[in-house]
């Protein structure tokens, strides 16, 4: 069945587009930029912001442009003298509320409010009166909510409410006192958030940001005393170009690694390398899970948003997480063991900085299980933001930087683990070390193309050396949450889980460089970014993680086997039961 | 569960019984001795009156005298009000303690207990409830059975045609009968907008669904308005009835009626109705004998204003958090959960039965040749006869007013009437004469609202008066859309500031502009509205705002930052008293000088006026 057009005209030109889309939409594909805040597609069309209005001939008052769907025949004017007063007004209303210190603001220059400011020539704010101010929530180690620059388009709220289905937050009060609250006004910090970040990521001004700690590392960097080691997770090389005005997706590998030796690390390393242990360590876990029939099904613990989650929600089935650490912080683990005995330095004058293109790490990172000898495997993580961030402090302009490889001894990685990064890449990765562990042979079959793709429940059933194991893939909160529910329920008869918490998976993690809403219409961000990171992994010579020659001899060397003891101190971990919110 | 059968002879025996209700020469030996159970004649002790009248006939062995509670008889000013039937005697401001006289007297003695009959205007002392001219030109459809039965007993709304409007298109009307029937009536939306209500009904028929529903809007919320809750309170099953109806109309078989919660006895009430409706069958499966299936449950609101507004009400209903939905789509077609929705307020139901029985000729043959029927006011404010009075669309402000309401107290000037609470406007007294209808009122600048009308005398400042619907709509708006949340809140920042003295000229020019953008912006009626009260007294008292932003005068001196206190210097005699009265050391002066006030210390206490033995301070 072909679908339906409809030709309408717009400001006097006629558009075609097809039934069901909205007149803002259709507008955009004619060149008329009408511009949107609280607009964001599929997760908030509820045309509260009021910006998007227009008139359409022969309708009572405004319509909403992000809202209302084209029809044919439609005659419709973005920019009559009433709607464009009536727009400006609107704005100015907006801003006569907002804390405007976009020179010292982490948005400027990536600000919806801003680029619809200078849009609309504001010059002035005409309505100006009292502002509401609330105190700034730093409390959380991920999220700072900075209430005087929120305007209240609700796009966090629908995020973690639709898309996450965790509803930490959710507007409060009325009229001039309304604001985006946790219960009982409580910090994110007390509540019961995840710190996925996806608010940030959807937040269109500065009012929502990561908890910054690049100063820190700067500090450490500056002391001659410490050795500070940098490692940099697949997903971020995927997305760092874009905070340069590079293409969405570019792979950014070799430029990162110059950067970040610029920037003056004394070793730049590769999480990629952890990935690999963590697969060797997971597909080596289920394997026995598996044989034993023991706690079935195992799931994916290297997402902290969604350990978190669990620890929340589900704690009588933590038994379910795959122990493993996730791959920074076994690859932390070892620097400040394996590497550090092996370079004769002291690991407590050892600082290990991880980027990461999300901001739960910065939470995880913390966490008391990922310690050996009273020292954090990490000490600090940053995202691919704050990254960028510092690399504009040093003046390094990284779409113009030659490439250059990871250090040695510990840089090597491989196509199974630059794939972590997307929905699905953990369970194909270690699919592909399961099914050679499990026949002792070199599989050549090995790109499992139904764990891809940006479905987010991916369900599948695979034959590994014989052997049916009936697997899932799922990506976002609140698809999480749906196939929990299934274990719960008995209905479960998958052996093997991958979640992640963030929509698409890393790649479109809460650290990563903020999309507009109008870019996301534009663009397939998680694709683009996704497309970066096979593309790494077809390229590679080594695909599968156990044939990764750093992780042979460092098993041969100094871990022994997977799950041996060495290993399981150094590599694996434990979860809790958390309380959702904390009593005053 | 009671048979077709059964409830006629409900009827036709409970109308004989209370024939005495509404006949002064009925045929009994017995006195009905009614007591007005509204909210305001219930919190002046009417529960005590009826307790203490039951007590002493028990003990004065007094059968053939029986005491109902009823719903409101509309002269609330006068309340508690107790009328005795069938002589029609009209007893007002009755306390608990003139029980004892009142049956002693009029009961016993068959005399009339003169004191406590109310005076009428001009003083005039009067009988019975049809010789008062509060009553003399309204015209009773909606208020059909308030204050005339006992609205705790269904017998008794049976008895007045109860549910026989319902009988009659379960019976011989089809839904599309029904439809043209309340189309052709003329009846539009008494909720304020006005909507005919007759396409309301089509369009929710229609509309495409597995699953309609209906639901009544009993949210009623301007302030002073109390049109809904008094129907509500005198004559749930009015509502029951009509609901159903509409149901059956429009293809519904459920129903859900929202009230606020601060309506508790409107609340008890409709649960009893709803209880014994479905008692007799009236509610439930297979009503009447036919195949139609009707549930109606009561959803409580917390009291947000803008959980009047339909679509907001709407998603309280299903539990959310009471914000406007953008229309379309209209609940017609998407309404309680996404199914189609007819809703209507409390008064617009409260005609249908008439409606059906006496069919659309009848009702259009009441009102103007655009608003048909009747409509009902609270008329509150700077009047006399403050209550609740229903009038043939058409009657104009002056009949309210001053016929019926018996003009302004204290015989001082009216200065504007204020119709639509923070939604409408102010009407100025060149337009007392214009008849009241949908139309008329918009043209003027106002609009018709749920009914309330509030009276102004000339001590009332406009501006003031403006802040006071802001201060409203700032504190009611709910904060989803843009310019009702934060352009409301600097309207009223320019209004106090225009109060205070600090306003110009230049504020009152964008304060107009600001009102415009809101109106048009705004997503919702809230919004949509919220400037009006603004807007209107701009346009009639504009000499007044720029008087406060000029010449820093409210003339009336209601805006106390404008008020000015002086000194007569040719009465002082600078004895020094004022200054040692002063709490703010704003008094200048030494020894015998003649003292000044320094206005910027000032803060207009009035203790000096007070403390002035020369009079020499106002």
């Amino acid at each position: 069945m072909s679908e339906e057009i409809v030709t309408l005209t717009i400001d006097g030109i006629e558009v075609k587009a097809k039934k069901g889309t909205t007149i803002l939409e259709a507008a955009r594909t004619a060149g008329i930029d009408i511009p949107t805040l609280c607009f964001l597609k599929e997760i908030n069309e509820v045309g509260e912001c009021r910006m998007c209005i227009v008139e359409v001939e022969g309708m009572r008052g405004f319509a909403t442009s992000c809202i209302q769907k084209v029809a044919d025949g439609m005659i419709v004017h973005t920019n009559t003298p009433a709607v464009v007063d009536a727009r400006k007004v609107v704005l100015d209303l907006i801003l006569s509320n907002h804390k405007i210190d976009c020179l010292k603001c982490v948005r400027s220059g990536n600000c919806e409010l801003q680029k619809v400011s200078k849009q609309m020539n504001v010059q002035d704010i005409e309505f100006t009166g009292e502002m509401k101010h609330h105190e700034i929530d730093d409390l959380s180690p991920s999220i700072v909510r900075d209430f005087d620059k929120c305007i209240l388009c609700g796009r966090c709220v629908a995020t973690c409410k639709k898309v996450q289905e965790i509803g930490a937050i959710e507007r409060s009060n009325r009229g001039f006192e309304t604001c985006i609250s946790t219960v009982d006004g409580k910090s994110l910090n007390d509540v019961n958030c995840t710190f996925c970040g996806q608010c940030i990521m959807n937040c269109p001004t500065g009012a929502l940001h990561e908890k910054e700690t690049i100063d820190e590392v700067w500090e450490k960097l500056r002391d001659p005393e410490t050795t500070v080691i940098v490692q940099t997770a697949p997903a971020v090389r995927a997305s760092l170009g874009e905070e340069f005005d590079m293409p969405i997706g570019t792979n950014v590998e070799g430029k990162m690694v110059t950067g970040l030796k610029r920037l003056g690390f004394d070793k730049v390393f590769d999480t990629n390398t952890g990935a690999d242990f963590t697969i060797m360590e997971e597909a080596n876990e289920f394997i026995k899970r598996f044989k034993e029939n023991d706690t079935l099904p195992m799931i994916t613990s290297c997402c902290p948003g969604w350990v978190k989650f669990a620890e929340m929600n589900y704690p009588e089935l933590l038994p379910h997480l795959s122990s493993c650490k996730s791959p920074h912080e076994m690859f932390g683990a070892l620097l400040k063991t394996y590497y550090a005995e092996k370079e004769n330095i002291d690991p407590k004058k050892m600082y290990v900085v991880s980027v990461m293109p999300c901001i739960a790490k910065k939470f995880e990172q913390q966490r008391d299980e990922l310690s050996n000898d009273g020292m954090q495997d990490v000490d600090n993580v940053i995202t691919t933001r704050e990254l960028a961030r510092m690399m504009k402090q040093a003046n390094i302009d990284l779409a113009k930087l030659p490439e250059d490889k990871f250090d040695d001894p510990m840089g090597e990685a491989t196509g199974a683990a630059a794939i972590f990064g997307t929905t699905g890449g953990v369970m194909e990765a270690a699919l592909r070390t399961a099914q050679d562990v499990l026949t002792g042979k070199d599989l050549q079959e090995i790109d499992f193309e139904s764990v891809r793709g940006k479905k987010g429940i991916k369900r599948a059933t695979v034959e590994v050396a014989g052997k049916t194991i009936k697997i899932v893939v799922a990506s976002g909160l609140g698809n999480a949450r749906k196939i929990m529910e299934e274990i719960k329920s008995g209905e479960a008869d998958y052996q093997f889980v991958e979640i992640m918490a963030c929509p698409g998976g890393c790649i479109m993690g809460g650290g990563q460089s903020i999309k507009s809403a109008k870019t996301r219409l534009e663009y397939d961000v998680r694709k683009l970014r996704a497309d970066c990171l096979y593309s790494i992994d077809e390229k590679s010579t080594i695909r599968k993680s156990h044939e990764n020659p750093v992780l042979k001899k460092i098993y041969k060397d100094y871990l022994g086997e997977p799950l041996g003891d060495k290993a399981h101190h150094l590599l694996h971990t434990n979860y809790n039961k958390r309380e959702k919110y904390k009593l005053d | 569960m009671k048979t077709l059968e059964e409830l006629h002879k409900i009827r036709e025996d409970k109308r004989k019984e209370l024939d005495l209700r509404v006949n002064t020469k009925a045929d009994t030996q017995e006195k009905h001795i009614l007591v007005c159970h509204g909210t305001g004649c219930t919190s002046s002790k009417s529960p005590e009156i009826v307790e203490n009248f039951r007590k002493i006939l028990k003990e004065k062995n007094i059968e053939n005298v029986r005491v109902i509670k009823t719903g409101c008889f509309g002269l609330c000013a006068k309340g508690p009000i107790v009328i005795i039937r069938p002589e029609d005697t009209f007893y007002a401001m009755v306390t608990p303690d003139d029980c004892e006289e009142i049956i002693n007297t009029h009961i016993i003695e068959g005399k009339t207990v003169e004191r406590l009959l109310c005076k009428d205007i001009g003083n005039k002392v009067v009988n019975s409830l049809d010789e008062l001219s509060f009553y003399k030109k309204q015209k009773r459809i909606a208020l059909k059975n308030c204050g005339v039965i006992n609205p705790e007993d269904i017998d008794e709304y049976i008895a007045f045609d109860g549910y026989l409007a319902l009988e009659k298109v379960l019976k011989e009307m089809t839904p599309d009968e029904v439809v043209k029937e309340v189309s052709d009536s003329g009846l539009r939306g008494r909720g304020g907008a006005g909507f005919p209500t007759g396409k309301k009904w089509e369009f929710t028929k229609v509309a495409q669904g597995d699953k309609k529903y209906v639901a009544c809007n009993a949210d009623e919320g301007d302030p002073g308005a109390f049109m809904d809750r008094s129907i509500l309170e005198g004559d749930p099953h009015a509502i029951i009835e009509a609901m159903a109806i509409a149901a059956y109309a429009v293809g519904a078989d459920e129903g859900y009626i929202y009230v606020r919660a601060e309506y508790p006895i409107a609340v008890q009430r409709l649960r009893i109705a709803i209880k014994q409706a479905e008692e007799y069958g009236i509610l439930g499966k297979n009503i009447f004998g036919t195949d139609f299936n009707f549930d109606l449950s009561i959803r409580l609101g917390a009291g947000a204003f803008v959980c009047g507004e339909e679509t907001a009400l709407l998603e309280s209903v299903e539990g959310r958090r009471g914000q406007p939905r953008i229309k379309p789509p209209f609940p017609a077609n998407a309404g309680l959960w996404q199914k189609p929705t007819l809703i209507n307020n409390v008064e617009t139901y409260a005609n249908i039965a008439q409606i059906i029985l006496k069919g659309a000729e009848w009702y259009s043959s009441i009102g103007t040749e655009t608003s048909k029927g009747t409509k009902v006011f609270a008329l509150g404010g700077n009047v006399n006869n403050i209550g609740l009075v229903e009038v043939p669309m058409g009657t104009t402000l002056r009949e309210i007013i001053f016929d019926i309401g018996g003009g302004i107290p204290g015989g001082r000037e009216f200065k504007a009437a204020q119709t639509g609470g923070p939604s409408g406007g102010c009407i100025p007294a060149k337009y007392l004469d214009t008849p009241i209808d949908y139309e008329s009122l918009k043209e003027i600048g106002s609009m018709m609202g749920s009914g309330g009308l509030i009276v102004m005398d000339d001590t009332k400042c406009m501006v003031s008066l403006s802040k006071f619907y802001l201060d409203f709509t700032v504190s009611e708006s709910c904060g989803k859309c843009t310019p009702c949340r934060f352009g409301t809140k600097r309207m009223h920042e320019i209004l106090t500031n225009l109060c205070e003295g600090k306003g110009t000229l230049e504020d009152i020019d964008k304060l107009e502009k600001l009102a415009h953008n809101i109106i048009k912006s705004s997503i919702c009626g809230l919004g949509q509205t919220a400037p009006n009260p603004v807007l209107s007294s701009l346009k009639y008292f504009r000499d007044e705002f720029e008087e406060h932003a000029v010449d820093k005068k409210c003339r009336t001196q209601e805006c106390k930052a404008l008020a000015k206190i002086t000194i007569d210097p040719e009465k002082c005699k600078g004895c020094g008293l004022c200054q040692k009265s002063c709490p703010v050391a704003a008094i200048k002066g030494e020894g015998r000088d003649k003292r000044e006030i320094d206005q910027s210390i000032c803060i207009k206490c009035g203790t000096c006026i007070k403390s002035c033995p020369f009079k020499a301070i106002s």
